[in-house]
């Protein structure tokens, strides 16, 4: 058996998904920066299956965008963790629930 | 392209996600978050973007995933305050899901075998990325100095 567009496709759903769920649900400002990390690898994963299932691959454009994605996703992190230790350092908390001095 | 490896990488990535959004322990989380990152290289290699699997691995678990940890250890005194969990983000999360299997199974055009290719070289890739591509290249190099500068100023001690 081999595997067709769908069931890449299919995984790729799953952990988009699970990220979102990692995302949304959890309250460490951590585990919120991990959902978000692991839903970019879900999109990269995306752009590499769309990629090699084109019929007519002239050049490796999913791969660029991926290597771009991945170089931005690492940017991303870096600050985030930045972030991170800095709310820590300020509010002694890292639960995004007890960050609310701003709000109305 | 076996399908007895796609299987067995699928199952691993899969369950490695869940346990990273799920596990109550935040380093255990971290390790699961890279093992799932292993299983998406994986799934590069077997798509034959092998230098993409590559770049994947040293950045993602040999950079943000140390750089994850690192942070853990720096805000532990924190970690067993923070229980909570919201269901709502499960629904949401649930239909999303939901929503993205349906839209898939139902079009036709991408139950699809991946056709013959021959293997994309580093050297294809280096020539694509220093032409077409030159540009968001020096983009992404001048992103990451600034992103890296703004980290370290966030985290720069304040002088009192």
């Amino acid at each position: 058996m081999t595997p067709s567009l769908q069931v890449f496709l299919i995984v790729s759903a799953a952990v988009f998904s699970i990220g979102l769920l990692a995302a949304l649900s959890r309250r460490h400002a951590i585990f919120i920066l991990i959902g978000i990390e692991m839903m970019l690898a879900a999109a990269n994963l995306n752009f590499i299956a769309f990629w090699r299932f084109n019929p007519q691959p002239k050049q490796p454009i999913g791969v660029m965008i991926a290597l771009f994605a991945i170089a931005i996703a690492a940017a991303e992190a870096a600050v985030g963790l930045a972030l991170v230790i800095a709310v820590y350092r300020h509010y002694r908390t890292t639960n995004v629930d007890q960050l609310d001095q701003l709000k109305g | 392209m076996n399908g007895l490896a796609f299987i067995l990488i699928a199952i691993v990535t899969v369950a490695a996600a869940l346990a990273a959004a799920t596990l109550r322990s935040l380093m255990h989380a971290a390790l699961s978050f890279a093992v799932a990152l292993v299983g998406i290289a994986a799934f590069f290699f077997l798509l034959g973007a092998e230098f993409v699997g590559l770049a994947l691995v040293f950045i993602y678990i040999g950079a943000v995933a140390v750089l994850i940890v690192f942070t853990i250890l720096l805000t532990r005194r924190d970690v067993g305050k923070t229980r909570g969990f919201k269901w709502g983000g499960a629904i949401v999360a649930a239909a999303v899901f939901g929503g993205l299997i349906w839209s898939i199974l139902k079009t036709q055009s991408l139950a699809i075998v991946a056709p013959h290719m021959p293997g994309l070289t580093v050297k294809q890739i280096g020539a694509t990325l220093m032409t077409t591509y030159v540009w968001p290249l020096l983009c992404v190099g001048v992103l990451l100095t600034a992103a890296l500068i703004g980290a370290l100023i966030l985290v720069i001690e304040e002088k009192r």
